[in-house]
């Protein structure tokens, strides 16, 4: 596929703790990511974003008092920033809309919103036949899939940790994550950290912190005239696999479906990519995802995570910006896998830059491992 | 087990609880291709089916992977307790707990037996322990 759409703007808005309401964050995120574009509120026509209320995108455009010709509120927890990109690009293509902000912003930390067992709808399926047993959510399935993962490929708890250990050591290079200053962490670390849903400690759990994110799309054609240089949409691909606990098998994850249609639909293959972005709120699920989206074979993720080859001034640089585990946390992450996949793309992120990096793939992955959406981007050429 | 998150039936999964209060795993079963189900559906998820009816299970299985659960979501739980999902032996996996076993005690592909825990309303949630042979 040829690209037709490009991002032109990427921010972030203040993170950490900001004792901000999730308006504030969405609007610094939001005027940030038009300012870097060069574009300004009265441009936008379109606009997607979630977890803001009921009514996410009309809130958001009340809010900022813009009337889009056409939004999304697709509500697919941290994978929905990428599903909205390829809404977005169809937009765009199909003459609904020019130019489209993709948002997302939290205060959960500041505000004390975060729940372990989730939010329960009493009348959904799950409410009767998971819940009553207090499965923590989403945590408990994603450690009953890393419990999986150890049995059939006898990885270790230690393998798993690797992911929090590399998250770290990429956050020591960001000035923006909340761990920048909190030194190196160690394999014995994660592992002595208080247990959680076994195998599975508090430092094998992403971050739970304020942030937000923005990225503004519009067709290649315009992309060319605007402040920074454009970042092609290359391709996408999602994947809706299951709500609850028990009806899909564990291994492996909808994203061999969504990344597969992402290299087809961009005319590429793993081998192609430069720097990975992939959605990490819990340890395993970069190893689940490594692996499911054909960056090594089964069972092979581990020893990927180990390597040198992930790591900065490695050939396979894996989430740079330091993760959900070491950077920012929001609830969902899906934004800033994009925001920092285009900043990569165009060199601009400082002390963590990879070099020569022209694909990058940003993959979200929402719930309990229930939607699954790859993102292909590309430097202009 | 301390209090539950009670279940709240509805029209299609009144007769599952109801037959918990006997003792009594309830799966769905489609007279149009035999598959069976569980959760409770209005359709056949392999056929789209709408006669479904009602079988007993036989209330054997495998661990298909569990966790222990160390800190509680509410106070209606008292850590730590045993997740899991149990693959039946007629096919559906559901989800459940382990009880009377240890944590050490505990690995994929285990076979368990069903047994029963009441809820402060009189009906009974399915759980499991090892199957010692």
């Amino acid at each position: 596929m040829s690209a037709t759409t490009a991002i032109v703007g990427a921010a972030e808005s203040d993170l950490g703790v900001t004792n901000a309401s999730i308006l504030t964050l969405q609007s610094q995120a939001i005027t940030r990511a038009l300012a870097d574009a060069g574009l300004s509120l009265s441009d936008v026509d379109g606009l997607a974003t979630s977890g803001v209320s009921r009514f996410s995108a009309t809130q958001v455009a009340d809010y900022l008092g813009i009337q889009p010709s056409w939004c999304d509120s697709t509500f697919a927890g941290g994978s929905a920033y990428e599903m909205y990109i390829a809404r977005a690009s169809q937009a765009i293509a199909s003459g609904q809309a020019s130019t489209i902000v993709i948002s997302f912003a939290s205060n959960q930390r500041s505000a004390r919103s975060r729940s372990l067992g989730g939010v329960v709808e009493t009348h959904t399926p799950e409410a009767q036949f998971e819940s009553p047993y207090g499965p923590l959510f989403p945590l408990s399935y994603y450690a009953m899939a890393a419990q999986r993962y150890m049995h059939e490929y006898g990885a270790t708890r230690a393998d798993l940790a690797q992911v929090a250990v590399l998250a770290r050591e990429w956050a020591l290079l960001n000035p923006k994550a909340f761990r920048y200053d909190a030194g190196p962490l160690t394999v014995d670390e994660v592992l002595a950290a208080p247990m959680m849903s076994s195998p599975l400690t508090t430092a094998d759990c992403c971050l739970v912190t304020d942030g937000g994110g923005a990225v503004v799309v519009t067709s290649l054609e315009r992309a060319r005239d605007l402040a920074k240089p454009p970042v092609q949409i290359l391709g996408y691909g999602e994947s809706t696999t299951n709500t609850s606990m028990s009806q899909v098998p564990l291994l492996p994850t909808g994203a061999v479906a969504s990344g597969k249609a992402a290299f087809s639909r961009a005319g590429l293959s793993p081998s192609d990519v430069d720097v990975v972005a992939l959605y990490d709120s819990f340890t395993i699920t970069v190893l689940l995802s490594l692996e499911a989206l054909g960056f090594c074979g089964p069972g092979e993720a581990a020893s990927l995570v180990a390597s040198d080859r992930v790591r900065p001034g490695g050939d396979f640089p894996l989430n740079t910006s330091g993760g959900g585990l070491s950077y920012c946390h929001p609830g969902q992450y899906g934004v800033l896998l994009l925001v920092e996949a285009v900043r990569q793309l165009r060199g601009e992120a400082g002390a963590r830059q990879v070099s020569n990096a022209e694909v990058a793939l940003a993959h979200g992955t929402g719930g309990i491992l229930s939607t699954h959406a790859t993102v292909l981007l590309g430097v202009d050429r | 087990m301390s209090e539950h998150v009670l279940p709240i039936p509805d029209d299609v999964t009144t007769p599952w609880w109801e037959a918990t209060k006997e003792g009594k795993l309830l799966l769905q079963t489609c007279l149009e291709c035999q598959h069976v189900q569980h959760y409770p559906r209005a359709v056949c998820t392999q056929c789209a089916g709408s006669q479904l009816h009602w079988v007993e299970s036989a209330g054997h299985g495998v661990i298909d992977s569990f966790t222990v659960v160390y800190r509680a979501p509410s106070p209606a739980f008292t850590a730590p307790y045993v997740i899991a999902r149990v693959r039946l032996s007629e096919g559906p996996t559901m989800l459940t707990r382990i009880v009377g076993a240890d944590e050490s005690e505990l690995a994929c592909d285990l076979p368990v037996s069903l047994s029963w825990e009441s809820l402060s309303d009189g009906h009974q949630l399915p759980v499991f322990q090892l199957t010692h042979e």
